[in-house]
This record gives C-alpha cells, sequence and structure tokens, in this order.
C-alpha cells in the first residue's frame, strides 16, 4: 500500500520521446488507469514505474522512496502483463509460488500463501494444472494470483484484459474492482480500452504523443474535458467539435456530446440527415450541420427521423476550446 | 420406392466414393514417386544392401563372397575390435555432447543481448558451422603437433613429448577438442534460435518478481529450451557416433588403437577389417541399430519432460 509519484518522467528510444516530461501523483488505495491510444507511452510510462525501464530523465518515487535507480525487486510492485507471462512449463501452483521462491520463503509457508491466493480468486481445483489446459480468463486469474500472493505496494497491470473476449473482460472488469477493494491496494492499470477505464478507475490519465492531457476521476474526465482530445477519446460515439463559428457566433471550438443534442424541427440550427443507426437501445442519427458531420444520440422510443431529411437541432451541455491549443476554455456558460 | 430410393442414392454414393478413392491413390502414388524414387535408390537400397552384406565375408577386392549367415552381426558385436571402438566412440560421445551443448548454451546467452557488436560476437561464434572437418581438423593438428604447433610449445610437457595426439591417454581428448570446436557452431545457432523464441515477458516477469540472473536461467531460460537441447543433443550424438575425418587427420586411429572409433574401424586405412566389406557391413549396420536406439533412448526418456509450449 504505498503511493506513487512521477515527477517530469522523460523516456526517449533513439531519439524518439515515448514518454514527454509527465508528473503524476497517484494516491494510496487509487485505481488509476493510464489511458490512451497505441504508441501513447502509457505502457513505457507502467514500465518505469515497475523499474523494467529507466526513465531517461525524472524521478520515480514510491511512499516517499525515490526509487528510479533502485532494482524492481527492492520497489515491491508486482507487474500483470498483457500475455499474462505464465510459465508454461511451471503448474499454476508454481506459477504463482514463484514470486514467493525467488524472495527464498520456505516450501510450507508458500504453499500455504499460493493456496490462500488461489482460493480468493476461485483456482483451487486448477492448482496442478500447465496454463495450457487453462482458458484465457483462468490464466489471467493465475496472472492475477501470482501477482497478490505476495502483497506488494503497488500492482502494475498492462493491458490485462485484452486477450478476453468481450463477456468475459466485462465479468473481469467487475473481479478486478472488487479485488482492488478487498486488497485496499494501489493499483497502476494501462489499456487504451475507455470502458475499462470508465468502469474501474478511481482516477484516470489520459495520455497522448507521451503526454499527459488530463487527469481527473472518470466522472470528472467525461464531463469535463480538458482537450479536445480527450473530449474525442473519451465517450463513445465520440463528442462532436463544431469549428468556430459553425454552431453559434464565437471564435473557439464548441464540444458537445451526442447525448446532449435534441431534435426540434422548431429549431433555428437546421441539420440534414445522412443515415440513421438503429441500435435498440438508442438510435444514432448522422446528420451535417454548419458543414460538419455530427452524431446525435436518441432514446430508443424517440421519434426518429428519416434520411435526407432536414432537421432543427438543440444543443445543450456545451464544451468550448481554444482553436490552436485545443485546451478547454472554462466559461460561465459550458457549466 | 420410398425404401429402394435412399438405398440407389446410397449404393451411387458409394461407388462415386470408391471412384474418387481410386482417383486419390493414382495423384497420390503419382506425387509421391519422385521422393519415393530417391529415397528407395539412395537409402533403402543401399541399406538392405549393407544389411545382406553384413552376412558375407569378402576377400580384399570384394568379388568373391560367401555367406556366413546372420550370426556374423552377433560375432562382429562380440568381436574385442567392436568393443574396443565402441567404448571408443562412446567415450568421444560422452566428452563431446555434453561440453558441446554447454559451450553452446553459454556463447548463446551471452550474445543473446541487444548490445552493440554483439552480431559480430554471433558472426564469430557461428562460423565454425561454415568450416569443413578436413579443414578444422587440419587446423587443430597444426596447432596440437609437437614439431609445428603452437599450443603444443605454450603447454610443454605431455602436449610436447610425445604430443597430445600421440598419447595414449590424451589422444582421444584432443580429438574430442576438435571436434567440440567444429561442432559449435551449429550449436549456436541452434540454441540462439531457441532463445529468440522465449517470450520477453517471461524474464521481465521473473525480474520483476526479483529473480536473480541465474534464477532467471534456470526457471526460464532452461526450461523453454528445452526441445531445443533435446534436438542439439540427438543430434550431436549421431555426429559423434559417425565422426570420421577427425580421427582419419588427427591420429589415424592411434595409438595403439585409442582413437579407433567405430567409423574408423568401419573405413579407416589402419582398420583390421579394412579388407573385408562383409565385416565392414555389419560394423556399419550395427552402428546404426546403436544409433537407433540411442536417440529413441534420448528422445522417449526425456521428452517428457520437455516442454513443447502452449
Amino acid at each position: 500500500m504505498a503511493s506513487v509519484r512521477l515527477e517530469s518522467i522523460c523516456k526517449t528510444f533513439d531519439g524518439v520521446a515515448a514518454v514527454d516530461d509527465v508528473s503524476l501523483e497517484i494516491h494510496d488505495h487509487d485505481f488509476m488507469v493510464l489511458l490512451g491510444p497505441s504508441g501513447c507511452g502509457k505502457s513505457t510510462l507502467l514500465r518505469v514505474i515497475s523499474g523494467l525501464e529507466e526513465p531517461t530523465s525524472g524521478d520515480v518515487f514510491i511512499g516517499d522512496v525515490l526509487v528510479t535507480d533502485v532494482e524492481p525487486k527492492q520497489r515491491d510492485v508486482a507487474m500483470v502483463f498483457q500475455s499474462y507471462a505464465l510459465y508454461p512449463h511451471k503448474t499454476v501452483q508454481a506459477n504463482i509460488e514463484f514470486p514467493l521462491k525467488v524472495r527464498g520463503i520456505a516450501t510450507k509457508d508458500r504453499a500455504a500463501r499460493a493456496a490462500e491466493a488461489a482460493e480468493s480468486l476461485g483456482l483451487t481445483e486448477y492448482l496442478h494444472r500447465k496454463p495450457a489446459q487453462l482458458s484465457g480468463g483462468q490464466r489471467q486469474r493465475v496472472a492475477l494470483a501470482r501477482a497478490i500472493v505476495r502483497q506488494p505496494a503497488v500492482f502494475c497491470m498492462d493491458e490485462p484484459l485484452s486477450n478476453l473476449d468481450a463477456k468475459l473482460r466485462g465479468e473481469t472488469r467487475a473481479e478486478l474492482v472488487a479485488l482492488h477493494q478487498r486488497l485496499a491496494s494501489t493499483f497502476v492499470y494501462v489499456t487504451h480500452d475507455q470502458v475499462e477505464a470508465m468502469t474501474m478507475a478511481t482516477r484516470m490519465a489520459v495520455m497522448s504523443r507521451g503526454r499527459l492531457e488530463q487527469v481527473g476521476t472518470p466522472a470528472e474526465v467525461y464531463a469535463r474535458p480538458g482537450s479536445v482530445f480527450v473530449a474525442q477519446f473519451i465517450g463513445m460515439p465520440p463528442m462532436n467539435i463544431f469549428p468556430a463559428g459553425a454552431v453559434e457566433a464565437s471564435d473557439v471550438l464548441v464540444g458537445v456530446r451526442p447525448e446532449h443534442i435534441a431534435v426540434d424541427d422548431a429549431a433555428p440550427l437546421r441539420a440534414t440527415v445522412s443515415h440513421v443507426e438503429q441500435l435498440g437501445h438508442e438510435t444514432l442519427v448522422h446528420c451535417r450541420v454548419g458543414g460538419v458531420n455530427a452524431v446525435v444520440r436518441l432514446d430508443s422510443d424517440a421519434p426518429v427521423p428519416a434520411a435526407h431529411s432536414e432537421v432543427g437541432l438543440v444543443l445543450s451541455n456545451r464544451h468550448h476550446f481554444d482553436p490552436v491549443t485545443t485546451k478547454r476554455i472554462d466559461t460561465a456558460g459550458d457549466r | 420406392m420410398t425404401r429402394r430410393g435412399p438405398s440407389r442414392v446410397s449404393s451411387h454414393a458409394h461407388g462415386r466414393s470408391h471412384g474418387r478413392a481410386r482417383r486419390d491413390w493414382g495423384l497420390a502414388a503419382a506425387l509421391l514417386a519422385p521422393s519415393l524414387s530417391i529415397l528407395g535408390v539412395f537409402v533403402l537400397y543401399p541399406l538392405g544392401r549393407a544389411i545382406l552384406l553384413g552376412r558375407q565375408r569378402c576377400d580384399p577386392s570384394g568379388d568373391n563372397c560367401r555367406t556366413n549367415g546372420w550370426h556374423q552381426y552377433v560375432d562382429v558385436f562380440r568381436s574385442r575390435e567392436f568393443q574396443q571402438a565402441f567404448g571408443v566412440t562412446f567415450r568421444f560421445a560422452l566428452m563431446t555432447v555434453p561440453i558441446g551443448l554447454v559451450l553452446g548454451v553459454a556463447l548463446a546467452v551471452l550474445v543473446d543481448k541487444q548490445l552493440r557488436g554483439m552480431g559480430a560476437f554471433r558472426t564469430i561464434f557461428s562460423s565454425t558451422v561454415a568450416t569443413s572437418v578436413a579443414v578444422a581438423s587440419l587446423m587443430w593438428f597444426f596447432l596440437l603437433e609437437p614439431s609445428v604447433g603452437v599450443l603444443a610449445d605454450w603447454i610443454g610437457g605431455t602436449a610436447k613429448n610425445p604430443g597430445l595426439l600421440h598419447s595414449e591417454g590424451t589422444a582421444l581428448w584432443a580429438v574430442a577438442v576438435s571436434s567440440i570446436w567444429a561442432n559449435l557452431g551449429f550449436t549456436f545457432i541452434v540454441v540462439t534460435a531457441g532463445l529468440q523464441g522465449i517470450p520477453a515477458d517471461l524474464y521481465e516477469s521473473a525480474y520483476v518478481d526479483g529473480a536473480s540472473g541465474w534464477m532467471r536461467f534456470s526457471n526460464v531460460t532452461f526450461p523453454m529450451l528445452g526441445p531445443t537441447l533435446l534436438f542439439a543433443s540427438v543430434v550431436l550424438t549421431g555426429r559423434a557416433f559417425q565422426s570420421y575425418g577427425e580421427f582419419d587427420l588427427l591420429t589415424g586411429g592411434g595409438p595403439n588403437g585409442s582413437t579407433t572409433s567405430l567409423t574408423y574401424l568401419i573405413y579407416g586405412n589402419n582398420s583390421l577389417i579394412k579388407n573385408d566389406q562383409g565385416l565392414q557391413s555389419a560394423s556399419a549396420v550395427l552402428l546404426f541399430i546403436v544409433l537407433l536406439a540411442l536417440a529413441l533412448l534420448q528422445i522417449r526418456g526425456v521428452e517428457k519432460r520437455v516442454h513443447y509450449g502452449n
């Protein structure tokens, strides 16, 4: 159980910056999700925390201890890899016991702690199997059991759900949240999946091109995105961004989420419907407004406009962004 | 009608599948014919001839042979010459295979790092694979022969007089060193390929868990190299039992038969049975059986402990 503090972390590979001046405070007991598209530097940042990568510059603190030049063993972190990194020649029990074995813990204690970790994740009946004899979800749980067995201060997880099918991913998300609450430990979790971030994180850090875009709770980041990038990365379909002057008389970019647009034939803002997607629980109306494409989300029981028809739109909960920096502009009207 | 319909369909289908099977067999035979004929002419026929020839005793010209019966195989196997050559070959394999494997793994692990200049070391370590036995043997001959050898001068003692290749106690070791060196490139390349197949995150996981270098080797590298090491050990054992050039060029089977291996007994100029094709064939067939048994033993004995991945 510990906090993690990153101060001005830079990491370059052959002159290319993978992580560019990132400072981040991860509180004790946080479930911090590092979120961003492929190549944004989130995995590199996680590897810097775990000690697998040495930062080019900057400092890493775990608790109050400077660990920048400290071996992973002394950092007291556990890592769960995307591929699970289970030893294929060892049984589930031997896999779970391995971190204890390398620390010289007695065989009897190892077995007891491995059994306890396995039981907490429903793996008791698989202890004598090899990883190849397990399903993807079971392997993922073995990787988790191997991480929790030595009760580390910080858990680092690098896209651990990405190899699971959609149904199992949903179930495992809930299990991970429950595990985090049970262990009351600090989790640092990397993903490119905004649903994982929104559903699991207590706080999230959105990254783009090696830089930190925004840090906050999922609700904060969704409600008040700090930049056009965050606004469009969080939310599905993404936030509509209208150029200056397209939907209101101002010189800033205007962002409106699809669910914050209503169809009202009497409204002065006119749009032409391109096509309609009826998804059962909701309807997505794709239309052209102010010279740009926009998406409107309607409830499933709302009247559906016909394709190629002209409709009126009412925009609410507007967000404003600087057209040059693309950063959020806080105005009285955007709340 | 309703009952005859399906049976007619079934008999038609049966006839069609019969004709199709015949056509498939014809096509299969045509496709297999080239490789089968090569296998037959160059492997199966000579093997059959050798087995039959092993029952015979022949004069030095090989023109006049008389059948001595299958028991000739038993006689040859029990003969002092065969037993001694078998012992020499077995000791030679015991020297070359484990040492060759350990050195190959050690060198491959040493250069299995993404560091500048490692490519040069990989080239150097694998270069012996492109060196013929003749060249390797001559090189070691010039190193070890007391009259011209540099190593003989450096080491002194037995190496200088009578020379490592001329002493009964050291000759087999000297030939083994040459053979280990010549085969090192092969082992190095095979193990390097095996190492590259081990996922990096297994090492990283062990590293984060606090495993030392030795623990990472013993818990990740070595078990994950199992199939590679099994393959390399079977091939190296086969090579050790079939080595001929080193013995012929370095020691000529001597001194006093201390380096007369099975292959040298069969082919060598100084061999006692060099003038009898029948006895040579019997020895060759026995060597084939020994090698087959050894390979089976290695594979059956080790395979269960070898992990072949998911």
